[in-house]
């Protein structure tokens, strides 16, 4: 019972870093850009929920609609600003400008909203599913998370799969100059992928702290590199990868603390995803692209 | 006459500012980054007393300057270079322990007298005739945290859950751990976290819980704490919680559930809701500045500047000393002193640096602070 | 041909300036510190510039000339900073004279950085772009949880270690050197800015000549097209490894000499942050551009020192600055103006360009 007991407390905190993942792999999979910015984008907006809800009083649903709405403003602004110029910069002039935007987004959180840490209030209450007489508990929260997890999933993946916009999205994730000569605005399409990740980030906050309710405005950074390395262990670019990757992680991680040491969890975290690269070196269910010569 | 009296603290208050032109007064802290809460609130309630005793216009007066150094060493000794750059004569060290320990080296060496609000790992003094603490050493935390718990008979099996990077948490839990068996304690769980896995806790709290811990003992500060106490309430897990001066704070975080902490203890030299007029009277400020109530950090910010007026009053240092000879008046004083403020009455220093003052049992009752003796 | 020879002699002319405004920096700063004109707060980031110049220069060794992303680099730093700090203290009461004993304490920590980085290398080389870079992440935070939970002491008996808890039972009169994740106290500061300034010569040297030799070439030419560079018989990871393990250890040796100038070290201090400052020294002075990797290191350290009196912006400010100098830098008119202006510097804006 009590290995059960780990493996749903794995699952709740695999969850969170499986919505988070979502974001990244996503702006990944279409943009090609590590958008190390994304956990700030989380935390901006967890606290755009929590004013909404704790201080002005309004109902969650709304709060995290809001969030969203800022979120994705705040995505789309941050994409004309920082990253459009650098369209044709190398890659890793773009990943230097997403930590600025990091950087700038944490010291701004700082100034506007104190470094002092606020206690989220749940989207959902802090209550639990007891099974087996109370033996085995599930919270809400997980149960919330994994199933907008499902439901962010299906209605992505639809959208890639089934509208024009998403084709014009994977057309431009398979190469850029054709898409272009096929009249598809890359610029846009790529504009348009970062407002969605963005807005995805917000959802990604209120549950973030829904589960873990410390708001502060390095709440999102280590999140963010544990669910960036949930979508690299799932197989960065894949929808399914990120979410089986962050389910993976929590596992792993939560098992590593009990049985392994609650003081080397981390690295055997690190030395399982190093294992699986190894072995898979596209992640669990990323594309292996074979080389042309 | 009360006109009368307004008359000469202003006349007074003139002159201080005409004649003796003020001390200069500088600390690193985290003003920014993950540790900037702690840093904020020395910087805040430093500030508040150098206001309040600037104001006063007696003999002695302050310019206060703080800088950051974001939690690290080597910024810590950039932010100490600028302030001596700035003239710096008395020094208020660095608000945490690791890089207080790179700019006491730096205090030790360019005899710039030092006393820190709150970094409290042994290293911080230790072979420096120069720096001294406000708040307690750690070792002193742990070992009286395990005699207090021995000798009120709060509980025999003991978890405790404690932070494996930071300096401060290790500190206690080593002498706590080291302390505990001797006095009849048994400690059945040992389990840790770090930064990178600070948000879920329930492997640590099942082991507790499976080995039958009655209490828990919580080195740490507030933040990480609040997340246990949610989450063991979640499993349905209520054993005796214990906790250090870290823990201070937990009752003003916006939005914290109150009942959570219902029944924790700690040992706390400082109390936001004591009665004692000096205070409310620097809680209220603080509350009307900064629109929050000062923690443990601020308290402390706050009776380092007192401290150090007290000092060079009974030393009679002038500002136009160097910090060289400023130093070894305070060593003599500091040494000798008696000094009361909001931490604690009676506080006295050794030689090496360490304070002594009572800490305080408290424990959290209808969320608020009650004595525990 | 002849394009050859003449590009040959903007390579040697481009050495030729690299060392000089090196040597220059170093006489001007040397005199302004000894004559006192120069502030305590650059007095006391002379030695950390120069460690964070080895470490750009070592990192863009992988990054710049051998083509791989490593975001774990700071782990190298880490592994030389502890051996090194480590081996200073046991020589202290040996070696009473301070810059032999520095001397040795980097050479130590340069060889372990070298073995962490070959063993490390072995496994990640085999792997490519993104994944390689999140793989290099992975090592950099195994290094930190470890020697977050390592214990190094000295007694009359000899060194012991333990991992997880101090198991050491010293005997009396022992010292605990590493104690977890309290890192190394009570360190003599015995790193000074001459030692710092020969090694950021000889990290010049060392990385010069491996780029200008047939190893160089080699590099070169897997960077630019693996594929070819394999059918031709080039042995790929041998290259790659070998410039993996050159950096590490000058990492090492960097680390250690930056630990020595101050009383304390923690693990912590080495982490994913620390990497990505690196890594924008690199991308900021231009791949493969080791003058510039030197000059945006000393530029980077210096700026949020200028920011102190905007105080509470300060560090706001950095990021506006970083990301305004991304964006000025990849401007292709800025560009195009810079080249008009600077000769020299066309053949470096022409790699670039087909880089990208």
């Amino acid at each position: 019972m009590v290995f059960l007991n780990f493996f749903i407390s794995g699952i709740s905190l695999g969850s969170i870093y499986a919505i988070i993942a979502l974001g990244y792999t996503m702006v990944y999979g279409i943009a090609k850009m590590l958008n190390f910015a994304h956990g700030d984008v989380i935390m901006v907006g967890a606290y755009v929920c929590f004013y909404a809800v704790a201080r002005y009083e309004l109902p969650p649903v709304l709060g995290v609609l809001i969030a969203m709405l800022l979120c994705t403003f705040l995505g789309i602004i941050v994409e004309r600003l920082a990253y459009k110029p650098l369209r044709q910069a190398p890659s890793l002039a773009v990943l230097i400008t997403a930590i600025g935007v990091s950087y700038f987004l944490q010291n701004a959180a700082l100034l506007l909203w104190s470094s002092n840490p606020k206690v989220f209030p749940s989207i959902i209450g802090r209550g639990a599913y007891k099974l087996f007489d109370g033996a085995l508990s599930v919270s809400h929260v997980t149960v919330l998370t994994i199933v907008t997890c499902l439901l962010i999933m299906i209605v992505l993946s639809l959208f890639i799969n089934k509208t024009r916009l998403g084709k014009a999205m994977r057309a431009c994730s398979e190469d850029k100059s054709a898409a272009q000569l096929m009249g598809i605005n890359v610029n846009a399409t790529i504009s348009l992928t970062f407002a969605i990740g963005s807005g995805l980030a917000a959802v990604a906050g209120a549950l973030l702290c829904s589960a873990y309710p410390t708001l502060m405005p390095t709440t999102g950074s280590l999140p963010g590199i544990k669910a960036f390395t949930a979508a690299v262990f799932g197989g960065i670019g894949s929808i399914p990868g990120a979410f089986l990757g962050g389910l993976m992680l929590g596992v792993i991680e939560i098992f590593a603390k009990a049985y392994i040491s609650s003081q080397l969890s981390d690295a055997v975290v690190f030395a399982v995803l190093i294992i699986v690269l190894l072995v898979k070196p596209a992640g669990l269910l990323g594309k292996q692209v074979t080389e042309k010569v | 006459m009360k006109k009368i009296f307004v008359c000469t603290a202003l006349v007074l208050a003139l002159a201080g500012s005409a004649f003796g032109a003020p001390f200069k007064l500088g600390g690193t802290a985290p003003l920014t980054g993950g540790a900037a809460i702690y840093g904020m609130a020395a910087r805040n309630g430093a500030q508040i007393a150098v206001d309040e005793i600037n104001a006063a216009g007696g003999d002695i007066t302050f310019e206060l300057r703080y800088e950051d150094d974001t939690h690290d060493a080597e910024k810590a000794v950039n932010a100490y270079n600028a302030l001596k750059d700035w003239g710096m004569q008395v020094s208020l060290g660095s608000v945490t322990s690791k890089p207080c320990e790179a700019t006491a080296a730096e205090n030790f060496a360019d005899r710039i007298f030092a006393l820190t609000p709150s970094a409290s790992s042994a290293a911080v003094t230790e072979g420096k005739d120069n720096v001294f603490q406000m708040c307690f050493v750690d070792p002193n935390q742990g070992s009286a945290s395990a005699q207090y718990i021995a000798e009120k008979k709060l509980a025999t099996k003991v978890a405790v859950i404690w932070k494996n990077d930071d300096v401060y948490s290790k500190g206690i839990r080593d002498t706590f751990i080291e302390k505990a068996p001797t006095l009849g304690l048994e400690i059945v769980s040992d389990m840790t976290f770090a930064d990178g896995n600070d948000t879920d806790f329930s492997v640590q709290l099942t082991d507790a819980q499976t080995k039958g811990a009655e209490l828990v003992f919580l080195p740490m500060y507030y933040q990480p704490a609040s997340l246990i106490l949610a989450q063991a309430q979640g499993m349905g897990y209520a054993p005796k919680w214990f906790g250090v001066d870290g823990m201070d704070g937990i009752l003003t975080m916006e939005g914290f559930d109150k009942s959570l902490a219902e029944g924790v203890m700690l040992l706390t030299p400082f109390n936001a809701d004591s009665t004692d007029p000096k205070t409310v009277a620097f809680v209220a400020e603080y509350k009307k500045r900064f629109n929050e109530v000062p923690n443990q950090f601020a308290a402390d910010g706050y009776d380092c500047v007192y401290a150090f007026k007290q000092a060079l009053e009974n030393a009679k240092a002038n500002p136009d000393q160097d910090a060289d000879e400023i130093c070894p008046l305070l060593i003599e004083q500091f040494t000798t002193m008696v000094f009361n403020g909001v931490t604690g009455e009676n506080v006295r220093w050794s030689a090496n640096g360490e304070v002594t003052k009572d800490p305080k049992g408290m424990v959290i009752q209808n969320g608020a602070y009650v004595g525990l003796d | 041909m002849r394009r050859l020879i003449n590009l040959k002699r903007v390579e040697a002319r481009r050495i030729y300036l690299t060392y000089f405004v090196v040597i220059a920096a170093y006489v001007i700063c040397q005199t302004m510190s000894s004559t006192k004109m120069m502030s305590s707060s650059m007095r006391g980031m002379l030695v950390p510039i120069c460690a964070y110049m080895v470490m750009a220069v070592s990192l863009n060794l992988v990054v710049g000339i051998s083509g791989e992303l490593s975001l774990g680099h700071a782990g190298f730093m880490s592994v030389g900073a502890f051996s090194g700090v480590a081996t200073a203290i046991l020589l202290q009461n040996l070696l009473p004279f301070a810059p032999v004993r520095l001397a040795i304490a980097m050479i130590s920590g340069a060889v372990f950085a070298a073995l962490a980085g070959f063993l490390i290398g072995i496994p990640v080389l085999r792997l490519k772009g993104d994944y390689l870079a999140i793989v290099t992440l992975a090592f950099g935070e195994i290094i930190k949880s470890i020697l977050n939970n390592f214990y190094l002491g000295v007694d009359s008996a000899g060194l012991h270690f333990s991992m997880l808890s101090d198991t050491t039972r010293l005997l009396p009169g022992g010292q605990l050197i590493i104690r977890g994740p309290m890192g190394i106290s009570r360190i003599m500061k015995i790193a000074t800015f001459p030692a710092g300034f020969i090694l950021v010569m000889i990290a010049l040297a060392i990385v010069f000549n491996l780029v200008n030799s047939r190893f160089g070439r080699g590099f070169m030419a897997i960077r630019d097209d693996r594929i070819a560079a394999e059918s031709i018989g080039l042995d790929v990871t041998k290259f790659k490894l070998t410039a993996f393990v050159m950096s590490a250890a000058l990492a090492g040796a960097a680390g250690c000499l930056f630990s020595l100038n101050y009383s304390t070290i923690v693990a912590n201090k080495f982490d994913f942050n620390t990497s990505i400052l690196i890594l924008v020294f690199v991308v900021l002075g231009g791949q493969g551009n080791m003058l510039g990797s030197i000059i945006a290191a000393a530029a980077l350290t210096i700026l949020p020192e200028k920011l102190r009196e905007f105080s509470d912006y300060r560090m706001l400010l950095y990021a506006v600055i970083l990301i305004m100098t991304m964006l000025i830098t990849n401007n292709d008119n800025i560009k195009a103006f810079f080249q008009n202006i600077l000769p020299g510097s066309k053949a470096k804006f022409q790699k670039e360009e087909s880089d990208a």
